[in-house]
């Protein structure tokens, strides 16, 4: 495919109808909550649009953004729009290996420079020089410094690459960092969970590829189109929630009768996130609807964040133990303190002199 | 440092040690009051086993008493309102059974929220009214100090933030539990070091006031 050919002629050799297209825009439309008189817009801009460069980078992680992108919606026009773009470069997708992938990545990086978008799932070992990740011989760290360099924009998919992930936490053993840790001068989208949405993924490349920019962004990184609400303010077990109605174990009457896991360890109250809304394997549920806690997996730091299986109000760690100690350390303190009060009221006592009569008028005749 | 690391830091290790001092403050000036001890009577007794009065004490004045209450009533009727108020919160809002089954492994049943939501509202507007009428009334305001209007902001800020924590409003959701759990755990400090202490030590000052009124044969 030539990347000189515009989306619209893609599409249409792919089969994809005007009206199917349409209907995709303005589905966009409405995920990104745009107002619905934008979707024509979308549809101009997406038509017209040239086929962008891709060069998909994987560093520490387990494959799984991949996964739910590839397998979750498929086929469907998200998908096609990913057939669509030119991805250069993916190690786990693409067919060449070895030293002809590695030029693929360079050629794509020399023919696109400052246009490709870099999407990168995974997070980069920094310690001891990044040794514990290499590919070809080079570095993730080197290999991400290098082809950031000519990048339009970086797109972090995932919490590894977002956030650090599961190899950042403690105790860290390969320096772990978050792509937004090592790139300070390229715009960095943060696309967390674990994985994260494919049609978050692919609604945030229509709308590069529509505003020739990046969506507007959360504090973390995150386009708050998607990200912009909790999973418990969109749940729709939160009216058990505020009627008290919580499930106490798993297999009690509250949780057949689907009522609020807040309980049971739900983190949806401090998780931002689309599942309630977009939910996973096209629409059908979310963990949440299958009667399991939100572990909380697109917010930074979940994983060391204490037990899955606590309410979000508890304390991650065990404070417990520091009851006993205090007790202690305060009975003694108080018994010391209160004892030294005693004797300096006996001293006092011990040292009170009556006065007479006679000291009274010793002192008056003294005026 | 990012707001999920903050949360994590005043719910783990920031709540560890508003409980340490807490505790250590609590039990210091409780051993100190009453390892000073009292002077003592040398009357005759005119009822023995004063001790009965004082235990007693200790629960008929949580009744209203009558005497008092025309004087400033609205005052009177505010001040049953948030003391009651602050109890249903901190002890019958689920959130907080968690936080307290996680700590001690003790739980009993929550009220609603809709239940909870009413009781707070109400709970500020009778705090607002009472810090009011301290400032309004002359003799009240020459009286107050500034620890007055502290444990007074103290003791307001968590009922505040909770209820906008709640009902999502000013900060966005983890950014307002940072601050109420801040809140609380100011509160929690300053419990031992300000009038606040009354929360343990009304339990002794009035079994005092019942064993001593007892002891001299007075109705209380």
């Amino acid at each position: 495919m030539s990347t000189q050919q515009t989306l619209a002629d893609l599409l249409q050799q792919q089969g994809v109808s005007r009206r199917g297209f349409l209907k995709f825009c303005s589905g966009l439309a409405t995920m990104m909550a745009l107002p619905a008189s934008m979707a024509p817009r979308i549809a101009q801009a997406l038509e017209n649009a040239k086929r962008p460069s891709v060069i998909w980078l994987s560093f520490q992680e387990c494959t799984g953004c991949t996964e739910s992108l590839t397998r979750s919606h498929s086929p469907t026009l998200e998908s096609l729009i990913f057939d669509v773009i030119s991805l250069d470069y993916h190690h786990t997708l693409q067919a060449a290996s070895g030293h002809a992938a590695e030029s693929a990545r360079l050629q794509a990086m020399n023919d696109h420079h400052g246009e490709y978008l870099l999407i990168v799932d995974g997070s980069i070992p920094t310690k001891d020089g990044g040794v514990y990740s290499t590919i070809a011989g080079i570095s993730n760290l080197e290999m991400l410094k290098e082809t950031a360099k000519g990048a339009a924009a970086i797109v972090a998919v995932g919490s590894c690459a977002a956030y650090g992930g599961l190899p950042y936490a403690n105790p860290n053993p390969t320096g772990a960092a978050p792509v937004s840790d090592i790139i300070h001068d390229k715009p960095i989208i943060n696309l967390p969970g674990c994985p994260p949405i494919p049609v978050v993924i692919t609604g945030v490349l229509a709308h590069f590829l529509t505003f020739g920019r990046i969506p507007e962004l959360d504090s973390s990184g995150r386009p708050l189109s998607f990200f912009g609400e909790s999973i418990h303010d969109r749940c729709y077990r939160r009216p058990f929630y505020d009627q008290g109605k919580f499930a106490k174990s798993f297999d009690d009457e509250g949780a057949r009768k689907g009522w609020c896991l807040y309980e049971l360890g739900c983190k949806g109250p401090t998780t931002h996130n689309a599942c309630a809304t977009e939910k996973w394997n096209q629409g059908t549920s979310f963990p949440i609807q299958s009667g399991h806690p939100c572990l909380g997996c697109s917010e930074p730091d979940f994983w060391d964040a204490g037990s899955f299986y606590k309410a979000v109000t508890a304390p991650p760690n065990d404070i417990s133990n520091v009851v006993a100690p205090a007790l202690a350390a305060g009975a003694a303190a108080g018994i010391a303190i209160g004892l030294a009060n005693r004797m300096k009221k006996a001293r006092a006592i011990h040292q009170h002199q009556t006065v007479t009569n006679d000291d009274l008028k010793t002192n008056r005749s003294d005026r | 440092m990012t707001s999920m690391e903050l949360l994590a830091w005043v719910r783990g290790p920031g709540l560890a040690i508003a409980i340490v001092v807490m505790l250590v403050g609590v039990t210091v000036r409780l051993l100190e009051m009453l390892i000073l001890g009292r002077k003592t009577d040398l009357s005759e007794a005119r009822v023995s086993a004063s001790a009965k009065y004082g235990w007693r004490t200790v629960f008929t004045r949580f009744l209203p008493n009558t005497a008092c209450a025309h004087t400033v009533l609205v005052v009177f009727i505010s001040g049953y309102i948030f003391h009651i108020g602050l109890f249903l919160i901190v002890f019958f809002f689920v959130p907080h059974i968690q936080l307290i089954r996680d700590l001690t492994g003790l739980q009993w049943p929550g009220l609603t929220f809709w239940l909870i939501d009413g009781v707070s509202l109400i709970t500020m507007i009778a705090m607002l009214f009472i810090l009011w009428y301290r400032w309004w009334n002359k003799v009240r305001r020459y009286l107050s100090r500034f620890s007055d209007y502290l444990v007074w902001l103290l003791t307001f800020l968590p009922v505040l933030s909770g209820y906008l924590l709640y009902h999502r409003q000013l900060l966005p959701y983890n950014d307002m539990l940072i601050v109420h759990i801040i809140t609380v755990e100011l509160l929690l400090i300053s419990l031992p070091f300000t009038k606040l202490m009354h929360a343990f030590s009304f339990v002794f000052s009035r079994w005092y006031t019942g064993a001593a009124a007892g002891r001299r044969g007075v109705k209380i």
